[in-house]
C-alpha cells in the first residue's frame, strides 16, 4: 500500500462530505420546537380541564409517546426524522420511536423473543443510564439527609 | 487450463463465458437510472411475503430462474451453485436456492459476492467439471438494515457517507461456449485494512482493496487503465471513488476517465436519498447483470474490468472497536476470446 | 409567549443534539445517554426546574426534561420513604412516560405491520 494508515484517515476525512450544518440545524431546531410547541397545548389543555403541572406534564408525556407511536406505526415518523434528525430524536418522541419501532419490526421473530425481548434494544440504554444517575444522586441525597436532615 | 500468471491473478484460457445472466430487483432500484435494464423490478421490497429474509431469498431464486429461463437451461443442467449474501450464516442463499436440489457452495465476500462466486464459477468451467455453474448473490435493504443497522422504521440519522443497500439479487451462468462475454481473468482480492472503523463510512473502508487489487492486476497483465472501455468496482459510492482515485493518482495513473462505480450508477443520487450511493452484493450484481454484461454480449463495449467490493465485518467486532477490512476481487470480462 | 420560549428552548435543547451528531462521531443513542445524564444532574443541581417553569413543555418534552423528573421523583421518594426511596424514585418518576411508551409499541406491534421503506424514497 502505497499510503500509511494515519495518512489514509486524513484522507478519508478530507473527502467525507460533512453533513451540511446549515441545513440540518435549523430544521432540528424548527421540528423539535414545533414539538415541543405541540407539547405545551396538550400541557395547558389538561391544565385548563383542572389538573396541576406534575399531572398534566405527565399526561402530555403520555399523548407525546402515543401519537409518536400511531406515527411510527404507520411509517411516518422515519420520513419525518429524515429531515428533523436530533428534533425527532431529542423530545418524549424520539424515545418512543426507539421502543415502538423494534417491537413493530422484530415481531417476525415472535412476541416474545422479538417484540418482547428486543423492545428496549435502543432505549434500553436511556432507561439504564438515567435510572443509574437518578441512583447515584439518591444516594448523595440519603447520605445529606442523615446529616443534614 | 486456467493457469497463474501473477501472485492472485488466474488467466483462463479455453474461451469460458457468461452463458446467461439475469437481475431482479426491487422499486427504487427500477426507478434509478439503470431502471429498464433488469429483467425483473418488484413493486416494492416484500413480494408479498411475511418476512424480509423470505423476500431476500425470493429475489435470489428469480434471478436463478430467470438466468436458466433465458439460457433456454433447466435446473438439472447446472453442476454447481456458488451463492453468498450478507444475511448471518448466509442464509439468504442457503433459503433462497434450498429446493434446487444441485451441489452448493456458499460464499461470503460480502458485497463482492458476485465477482467472487463469478471468478469461481468461471474457474469451475475452465477445469470442465461439468457443463453449466451458476453464480447468485442478493442484498436487501430492509433485512440488511435490521441486522446491522436499526429497525425500519427507526428515524436514527444517516450520516452523508452511509449508503443505501440495494435490494435485489443477479445471477451469472457459466459454461465453456462460443459466445461473448468471455471471462478472461480473474485476480482474487487480500483482505486489505485501512484502519477504517466508522461504519456508516464503508467506501472508504474498501477503497484501498480496490485500489490493491486492481493495481495487481494491471501490473499482472501489463495493462493500464485505458486497454480498458470501463473499470468498474462493487459499491464504493462517492466517497471510496474519491478516495481509490487518488490513491491511483498518487502512483501516477489516472484511473479517473475509466473508472466507473456500481453504486454510483444504480439510483440517482440527486432524487433518491441514498447519501453516498448504493452498496450490498445486490448493487454489483444488478448493474453487472442488467447492464455491463449485456452491454458487452451487445458490442457496445469490448473490454472491462469487474472489481465488485466488500467490507469483512460485523456489527459485534464493530462495537468492540475493530477496524474494518475490505476485500476486492476482480473478473476480467471482454467480448473476444 | 409561553409556546415562544417552548418552541425557542425546545428547539435549541434539540439543535445541540443535532451539532453533536454532526460534528462529533457520537452515535444516536448515546446522545440520548447523555441528555438524560446530563437532565439527571441539572436536576440534581436545581439548575433545570427554572428552566422547566420559565419555557413550559420547551424543557420538559426533551430528554432532558426526562432526566429531570427522575432527579425530582427520587427526591420526593427519599423526603417520603426514606432509604426504600433511592431503589423506588426513578422508576415511579418514569413510570408513566416508560409504561405508555411499552404498551403503546405492544400495541401498535400488534395492529400495524411494518412498512416498506424503499417505496417512500
Amino acid at each position: 500500500m502505497n499510503i500509511s494508515k494515519k495518512e489514509y484517515a486524513q484522507l478519508a476525512n478530507r473527502y467525507s462530505a460533512p453533513s451540511k450544518l446549515y441545513i440540518t440545524v435549523p430544521k432540528a431546531f424548527a421540528i423539535g420546537g414545533l414539538i415541543c410547541c405541540i407539547g405545551q397545548f396538550f400541557t395547558d389543555l389538561y391544565l385548563m380541564i383542572g389538573n396541576d403541572i406534575d399531572t398534566a406534564s405527565a399526561y402530555t408525556s403520555i399523548t407525546l409517546v402515543l401519537i409518536s407511536a400511531l406515527l411510527t406505526g404507520f411509517g411516518q415518523y422515519e420520513r419525518i426524522a429524515k429531515h428533523a434528525g436530533a428534533g425527532t430524536l431529542v423530545p418524549i418522541t424520539g424515545f418512543a420511536n426507539a421502543v415502538v419501532s423494534p417491537a413493530l419490526e422484530f415481531k417476525t421473530e415472535g412476541y416474545i423473543l422479538g417484540t418482547g425481548a428486543k423492545m428496549f434494544i435502543i432505549a434500553g440504554p436511556v432507561i439504564v443510564y438515567g435510572i443509574a444517575a437518578a441512583f447515584v444522586y439518591g444516594i448523595i441525597l440519603f447520605i445529606i439527609s442523615l446529616f443534614g436532615g | 487450463m486456467a493457469k497463474l500468471i501473477s501472485e492472485g491473478t488466474i488467466e483462463l484460457d479455453r474461451g469460458v463465458s457468461v452463458y446467461s445472466c439475469a437481475a431482479a430487483v426491487g422499486k427504487m432500484e427500477s426507478d434509478g437510472p439503470l431502471g429498464n435494464c433488469f429483467d425483473y423490478a418488484a413493486e416494492g421490497a416484500e413480494l408479498g411475503l411475511t418476512t424480509w429474509e423470505k423476500a431476500e431469498s425470493t429475489f435470489q431464486q428469480y434471478a436463478f430462474d430467470i438466468a436458466l429461463r433465458k439460457g433456454k437451461l433447466i435446473k438439472e443442467d447446472i453442476s454447481f451453485i456458488f451463492a453468498g449474501d450478507l444475511l448471518n450464516q448466509c442464509t439468504g442463499s442457503a433459503y433462497g436456492l434450498r429446493d434446487t436440489d444441485i451441489s452448493f457452495i456458499g460464499l461470503y465476500g460480502a458485497c463482492s459476492t458476485m465477482a467472487e462466486s463469478l471468478a469461481m464459477a468461471s474457474l469451475f468451467a475452465d477445469m470442465r467439471l461439468g457443463e453449466y455453474f451458476a453464480a447468485v448473490t442478493s442484498s436487501h435493504f430492509c433485512s440488511a438494515e435490521r441486522q446491522f443497522r436499526f429497525p425500519i422504521n427507526y428515524g436514527g440519522v444517516r450520516p452523508p457517507t452511509a449508503q443505501w443497500t440495494a435490494t435485489g439479487a443477479g445471477c451469472c451462468i457459466t459454461s465453456v461456449a462460443e459466445k461473448p462475454p468471455y471471462v478472461k481473468r480473474v485476480t482474487i482480492g487480500k483482505i486489505t485494512d485501512m484502519g477504517i472503523k466508522d461504519a456508516n463510512n464503508m467506501g472508504a473502508a474498501m477503497a484501498g482493496a480496490a485500489y490493491d487489487t486492481i493495481k495487481r492486476h494491471l501490473l499482472a497483465t501489463k495493462t493500464t487503465p485505458d486497454d480498458y472501455d470501463v473499470i468498474y468496482t462493487g459499491d464504493l459510492g462517492q466517497v471510496g471513488t474519491d478516495l481509490m482515485c487518488e490513491l491511483f493518482r498518487r502512483d501516477g495513473i489516472e484511473i479517473e476517465p475509466k473508472h466507473k462505480d456500481c453504486g454510483l450508477m444504480l439510483y440517482d443520487r440527486e432524487k433518491q436519498d441514498v447519501h453516498a450511493g448504493g452498496s450490498g452484493c445486490g448493487c454489483s450484481a444488478s448493474v453487472l447483470c442488467g447492464h455491463i454484461l449485456p452491454q458487452i454480449a451487445e458490442g457496445k463495449l469490448h473490454k472491462v474490468l469487474f472489481a465488485a467490493t466488500g467490507a469483512l465485518m460485523s456489527t459485534t467486532i464493530v462495537q468492540q472497536g475493530e477496524s474494518i477490512p475490505g476485500i476486492s476481487h476482480l473478473v476480467e470480462i471482454s467480448d473476444t476470446l | 409567549m409561553q409556546y415562544l420560549w417552548a418552541f425557542l428552548v425546545g428547539g435549541a435543547l434539540c439543535a445541540i443534539g443535532q451539532l453533536l451528531i454532526d460534528l462529533t462521531k457520537l452515535t444516536p443513542a448515546r446522545i440520548l445517554v447523555a441528555y438524560v445524564v446530563s437532565g439527571v444532574i441539572l436536576g440534581a443541581t436545581g439548575l433545570y426546574q427554572p428552566l422547566v417553569d420559565f419555557a413550559g413543555a420547551g424543557a420538559s418534552v426533551p430528554l432532558t426534561g426526562f432526566g429531570n423528573l427522575l432527579a425530582k421523583g427520587m427526591r420526593k421518594a427519599i423526603e417520603k420513604d426514606g432509604f426504600l426511596g433511592i431503589f423506588t424514585g426513578g422508576f415511579t418518576a418514569c413510570s408513566a412516560g416508560v409504561t405508555a411508551a411499552m404498551i403503546f409499541g405492544l400495541a401498535v406491534s400488534l395492529i400495524f405491520n411494518r412498512t416498506d421503506r424503499t417505496r417512500q424514497e
